[in-house]
């Protein structure tokens, strides 16, 4: 039977080289992903855990106290997001086009000064943050009562209008050189001779870039989206370490990952309930899920893509 | 009343020592000879790591050879959580630090805590120390009582020589001070921020509160359903809550706990909304002389009604390994000797035990000399009302911060409390 020995054999030698990957993902990643969704369909009862179906959705799409918090955390998520779409894209697109210009003087200096807090731990920028805008020690207060400008100053992170705008900034400026990175890379990779091509034909400067630069690092931009996007409904330890797991002021920096953290681990007089924990979990990988899938069938399917 | 137990309570602890010393010395001499037992100790007084390692743990370590004491300490905030999740992994120490009330209730009713209630050393405290750490029908208790806190307010001495401020006896005076020193303009008046939230409702709403629904009888009232939040006694303290956001320092709506700690203990701000907790961390960052006074009454000669709010208790883990050594060392924390060591090294800590205890610090001698003056009662969102959802302690964090932030006026406040109140309790249905 040599058809069948010969089956055997592609299957070895794919197992050999995917077993790594494949075991440690599965382990890490996989069963505790599902694990979380099989848990989000108990609950706890005098010490016995017990089956409950949907259940805990129910509790957190129907009861007011839980689709309150929940619905706010969305909005808050979207907000967080949204502004990082707005900001943060944008700022890092226009940065890696003016390093890639090739007349710019201490390029990689400045490429390396905006990606390092990028490398930063989320503790860091949230505590130094915290203490940069604080009313009582930090220096904003004080750098705005130079410029003559202390009337705009406001406790930023202890307002509730503001909170959420400003911890999103904050993540802006931490998170920008990532974008700018990825689009500085698409750019370097866009032959000379296509740039050339169309200096001869007279597009130059300003419009080379608009026709024919970003209609090459459209894809690159797709993806951005695409992590921002996951990232930011991942998002925890900003809001974490610069607010609490009270996400305050009056749960106006709530985001999904803090809601659940609190649900699932407790916080000062509210006990943990790791099955409400998993349902928000599942449901922030429902949510997550449905916004990759509208990106990879609506939009990457039918994006155009270039051959050099 | 009060003499009379506190003289029984002295001689029956006086002679429980004695019997506990001789069942410790006689179990001790036997025990030397095996190995050592390690008791490890969980607790939310991460503070307090160095007073329990200097001070504590040679003291019961000298007395009881063979019983070594491991203090393992997480931070406050999350400590209920930390110890939940490692009660139920089974990976959690033999003696257990006890929240008061539905917090170890909890434990206890899910078989996490031991019953305590026949252990010698319990025989040294009163009913109303007990009644954080009992059974809803005051049968068993789970938890040795270590120490209340007491609320008022703590102040900067020179601060109030210098501009000229007496003590503030009524609500008149206080607030005829707080303008003194907010026009004067050396100091912060308050030291209080809103952005952790929990301090406007401990250090604001459950510190001038008493004063207005009486203490224990308007928090049984209040218990029984026979009074309701959106009554004037239970309005009133956030009436006087919405005039402190203008004596609070700039941007206080974004200002920490520990910024508040800071402010204070720097000099910068005259008056400090405190629980006596604070004495022992203010006595060695600030230099300057610093006075308490209860928190003001509406007249001159009304009573006063203080929060001396049982706070600290001490436990078993129902499945520890070493029950006897968990016995000997629960026994000791009963005892006249731990109450003084412990009230001494963490002054602010008052001891709930019945025996008498002397206290050194003059701040901590001040906050303790109100029992006498004024009617005790503990926080009123604690027992029973905090056991659904929504939590009317966590409500009140809330409510406190919004109405000094002026988002919301007093009397919505407490109507929102009261429907969240009455949404899950029988009584105020």
């Amino acid at each position: 039977m040599p058809k069948q020995n010969r089956r055997i054999r592609i299957k070895w030698h794919i197992i050999v080289f995917l077993a790594p990957a494949v075991l440690v993902y599965t382990a890490v990643m996989v069963y505790p992903l599902f694990n979380t969704m099989r848990l989000s369909l108990f609950t706890e009862t005098d010490q016995q855990r017990v089956f409950v179906g949907l259940q805990n959705f129910r509790t957190l799409f129907g009861d007011d106290v839980w689709s309150d918090q929940f619905w706010n955390a969305l909005g808050n998520n979207l907000q967080f997001f949204l502004i990082h779409m707005l900001v943060q894209n944008p700022i890092g697109i226009a940065l890696a086009a003016i390093l890639s210009h090739p007349k710019l003087r201490f390029a990689s200096f400045y490429r390396s000064a905006i990606f390092i807090p990028t490398i930063l731990s989320f503790v860091i920028v949230g505590f130094a943050w915290k203490l940069i805008l604080s009313p009582i020690w930090g220096i904003a207060p004080g750098m705005l009562d130079a410029v003559g400008l202390k009337s705009l100053y406001a406790p930023w992170l202890g307002k509730e209008a503001y909170a959420l705008t400003t911890l999103s900034l904050v993540s802006v400026w931490q998170f920008v050189g990532i974008p700018m990175m990825l689009i500085y890379a698409a750019l370097l990779s866009i032959p000379d001779e296509i740039l050339e091509a169309a200096e001869v034909e007279g597009i130059t400067g300003q419009s080379a870039f608009w026709k024919i630069k970003l209609p090459l690092i459209l894809p690159s931009i797709g993806i951005i989206s695409i992590l921002t996007f996951v990232a930011n409904f991942n998002a925890f330890d900003l809001i974490y370490a610069a607010q609490g797991a009270l996400a305050g002021p009056d749960f106006s920096t709530d985001i999904l990952g803090t809601f659940m953290y609190r649900s699932f681990f407790g916080f000062q007089l509210q006990l943990g309930d790791p099955h409400m924990g998993s349902a928000i979990a599942s449901a922030m990988f429902a949510i997550i899920l449905v916004g990759v899938s509208i990106y990879l069938f609506g939009i990457q399917s039918r994006m155009r893509r270039y051959q050099f | 009343m009060d003499k009379k137990t506190c003289k029984t309570g002295t001689r029956l602890t006086a002679s429980f020592t004695a019997m506990t010393f001789g069942a410790v010395f006689a179990f001790g001499t036997t025990a030397a000879a095996a190995d050592d037992v390690t008791l490890t100790i969980e607790s939310w007084r991460n503070d307090d790591l160095a007073i329990w390692q200097d001070t504590i743990i040679p003291a019961f370590e000298a007395k009881h050879p063979g019983i070594k004491l491991k203090f393992t300490p997480s931070s406050p905030a999350e400590y209920n959580a930390v110890l939940n999740s490692k009660l139920s992994a089974g990976s959690a120490g033999d003696i257990i630090t006890c929240r008061p009330f539905d917090a170890s209730l909890a434990l206890y009713e899910a078989g996490h805590l031991s019953d305590v209630t026949g252990l010698e050393g319990m025989k040294n405290f009163s009913p109303v120390a007990k009644s954080g750490w009992s059974t809803d029908d005051a049968a068993i208790q789970f938890c040795v009582p270590m120490a209340s806190v007491i609320h008022g307010f703590i102040y900067n001495k020179d601060a109030f020589s210098e501009l000229g401020i007496e003590e503030p006896q009524t609500e008149a005076e206080f607030f005829a001070a707080l303008d003194k020193i907010k026009d004067d303009g050396t100091y912060i008046p308050m030291a209080m921020g809103t952005n952790d939230q929990w301090e406007a409702a401990t250090m604001g709403y459950n510190n001038i509160g008493p004063n207005y629904w009486k203490g224990e009888e308007g928090r049984l009232a209040l218990l029984a359903g026979k009074q309701k939040l959106t009554d004037e006694a239970w309005v009133a303290p956030f009436r006087q809550l919405a005039k402190w956001g203008q004596y609070l320092g700039d941007g206080y709506e974004a200002q920490t706990y520990p910024d508040s700690q800071n402010i204070f203990t720097l000099g910068r701000a005259a008056i400090y909304p405190a629980g006596s907790w604070e004495i022992s961390g203010f006595n060695t960052q600030a230099d300057f002389k610093m006075g308490a006074f209860f928190p003001p009454v509406a007249n001159a000669g009304d009573t006063c009604y203080i929060s001396d709010h049982t706070d600290i208790g001490i436990g078993m883990n129902a499945k520890t390994a070493h029950p006897e050594a968990a016995t000997v060392f629960l026994n000791w924390v009963g005892t006249t000797e731990f109450a003084s060591l412990f009230a001494n090294a963490l002054p602010g800590f008052f001891p709930l035990s019945s025996g008498t205890v002397e206290l050194e610090d003059p701040l901590a001698q001040e906050f303790i000399s109100w029992r006498g003056e004024c009617e005790s009662s503990i926080r009123s969102t604690y027992q029973v009302l905090s056991r659904g959802t929504p939590n009317l302690e966590n409500d009140t964090w809330n409510a406190s911060v919004a109405v000094i932030k002026g988002e919301e006026s007093p009397e919505d406040a407490g109507k929102r409390l009261q429907e969240g109140l009455a949404s899950w309790y029988a009584p105020q249905q």
